[in-house]
């Protein structure tokens, strides 16, 4: 992990250029999402939102990735397992080049490829298929099982939902990452502390959860995670403990950006129309 | 059908370092040669199938052909949605194998009973299903299995027919093949239970009645054409599964003939009618219980043809 030491050490200086960018991206992901979903006539946007720097900082400055050559084998791979922010991904990928922006009008349109979930078909940079919650893990875990077993040096970045480790497979693949000492793998939660009917706390309590990923075997890190400086520099000096996985906790405010989309279970589903969509979008743009 | 799979598998393991076989922790002394021969390309992923399909779908989309190895309906229903969403819609070369296809582990329970798989297997888009009916047929299912792009299905089977192959015979996955001919009737099986298909088509020619039988070892591609030609060349088809009549291979030939405005004289599905087979007892005892042993397809045979053609009734009241 040259690679990451060597990123952890940079200069001060450059450190700072770099959050200015990926805080830069974070803003245009939302931009985008709040447009995609008002188009789309889709919603989730509130988790899009939550999960925007986390995004912005992965795809900005810290995995390896190629837009001219998406299939290159030893590229980092991105596994977003809450495939209902596919608004997100889609946006963080054109805005790296991977295709071009204007194909984010046609966000769940007629005849688009741009499915409401993440959907990789005829679109380059997307490693897996979601949309179904529970999936990512499995797959991100036998990915950088592959990896070990070819000594390659790609790494696995996986970023769950809060809601969705009330699903068995999550866990079933927490407990074979630590046993098989995938360090290679970093699951991210977006721990927005509100799911599909109302907060986690009341649904299905999560808590002590940090306490939870670490009895089965993970290096977990507790970090904001709207603060670039935070994010930047613990995913820079990865994997945390070298023989374990590393699950990075992001606490989150659910529609993050948005005053009125703030900690709202509403804004789940809701589609962000007339007023409401000029007023969002009017709070993102005067945010600069 | 089992052992030669893994004996099959392991003869490929060695020259084709693609080759991953993974298990949910089943295969009782089974596996052992092939994990102590392969330990690269051998894991017990322990008893959790929706992350081993997970697992087997993240390896496969980096370069390997991963065979996943369960039993009865471990290996398909407990992680359907992996199967569709994970290994099919990416194109993963992910083979999930069940071992204890039907009524193979009869003693068990229903929960063990695999009835329903190939109707839901075949439903899946971008799926092959394959269920080989004798252990020739095993062998080189599995060798196919690994040139097949793609995500597959392969349901092994206890029982096995005795050896179909002809000298020299080719086999290929979509093409059922024609293991008996005969111009009455057609007696086209899937799976093990094509023994007792080859069975009553022996104790049919005493009656006079002369079956082609076809071992219809894929169910998706179906080998339309073979179907479409049993019912232009004989009097009519009865279906032999060990699975349920809903959705398997019974459906797929109604479907197809119907489609086709092909109309087979005779045409019955024998299988499974029962809903839950909550009997218990050996593989034999259930298939004579539920109507699909030898003597209950001879049967269904004689009738089917002598209530409908007076050629037979005549020959068979003298």
């Amino acid at each position: 992990m040259d690679h990451s030491a060597a990123a952890a050490q940079q200069q001060p200086k450059k450190r700072i250029a770099q959050r200015t960018a990926t805080e830069e991206l974070a803003k245009r992901i939302r931009r985008h999402a709040v447009r995609m979903t008002n188009l789309g006539g889709s919603s989730h946007v509130g988790s899009v939102l939550s999960m925007a720097d986390i995004v912005a900082v992965l795809y900005g400055g810290i995995m390896r990735i190629d837009p001219r050559n998406p299939t290159q084998p030893n590229r980092d791979r991105f596994i977003l397992s809450k495939g209902h922010a596919g608004a997100g991904i889609y946006a963080a990928l054109a805005e790296s080049g991977f295709f071009p922006i204007e194909w984010l009008e046609r966000h769940c349109a007629d005849g688009s490829v741009l499915s409401g979930h993440v959907s990789h078909r005829g679109v380059p940079g997307v490693e897996l298929s979601t949309g179904s919650l529970g999936h990512g893990l499995p797959v991100g875990a036998g990915m950088a099982y592959g990896a070990k077993l070819d000594d390659a040096s790609r790494r696995v970045f996986v970023l769950l939902s809060d809601g969705e480790c009330d699903e068995g497979s999550t866990w079933e693949a927490v407990m074979f990452s630590a046993h098989h000492r995938l360090d290679n793998l970093i699951a991210i939660v977006d721990y927005n502390k509100i799911q599909s009917l109302g907060p986690v706390a009341e649904t299905l309590a999560l808590e002590p959860f940090a306490d939870k990923w670490k009895a089965f075997g993970w290096s977990v890190i507790e970090l904001d995670g709207h603060d670039h400086n935070e994010l930047y520099t613990n995913l820079s000096g990865l994997p945390k403990t070298a023989g374990k996985p590393t699950c990075v906790l992001a606490h989150t405010v659910k529609g993050k950006g948005v005053s009125f989309m703030e900690r709202s279970v509403l804004w789940h589903y809701r589609t962000p129309r007339g007023s409401e969509y000029d007023e969002a979008l009017n709070e993102l743009i005067s945010d600069e | 059908m089992r052992d030669n799979f893994v004996r099959q598998l392991s003869e490929l393991a060695r020259s084709d370092p693609r080759i991953f076989l993974m298990t949910a922790d089943l295969g009782f002394r089974v596996l052992d040669g092939y994990a102590a021969d392969f330990p690269k390309q051998y894991l017990n992923v322990g008893i959790a199938e929706q992350n081993m399909i997970g697992l087997a779908t993240g390896l496969a989309l980096d370069g390997r052909v991963v065979f996943t190895y369960s039993i009865g309906n471990f290996s398909t229903l407990r992680c359907l949605e992996q199967i569709r969403n994970d290994a099919c819609y990416h194109n993963a070369n992910v083979k999930v194998v069940a071992v204890g296809g039907g009524f193979s582990y009869g003693p068990l329970g229903i929960s063990h009973h695999a009835t329903e798989d190939l109707s839901i297997m075949r439903a899946l888009p971008d799926m092959t299903v394959v269920a080989p009916g004798d252990q020739w047929e095993t062998r080189e299912a599995t060798r196919q299995l690994v040139e097949t792009k793609g995500t597959c299905y392969l349901r092994l089977d206890k029982s096995s027919a005795p050896a179909t192959a002809r000298a020299g015979e080719v086999f290929s996955i979509g093409k059922a093949r024609k293991v008996r001919e005969g111009a009455d009737i057609t007696l086209a099986a899937t799976g093990g239970i094509l023994g007792a298909a080859l069975e009553a088509a022996d104790s049919l020619v005493e009656q006079g009645i002369a079956c082609r039988v076809l071992s219809v070892h894929t169910i998706k591609p179906f080998d339309t054409e073979a179907i479409i030609r049993a019912c232009r060349e004989t009097g009519g088809i009865v279906t032999v599964e060990e699975h349920t009549i809903d959705g398997g291979l019974g459906s797929l030939v109604a479907e197809t003939c119907l489609e086709a405005g092909v109309t087979p004289q005779f045409f019955r599905r024998i299988g499974l009618r029962a809903g839950f087979s909550s009997k218990v007892g050996s593989q034999e005892y259930l298939r004579h219980e539920y109507g699909m042993d030898a003597a209950s397809i001879a049967k269904a045979v004689a009738e089917l043809i002598s209530a409908r053609s007076p050629k037979f009734s005549l020959r068979r009241a003298k």
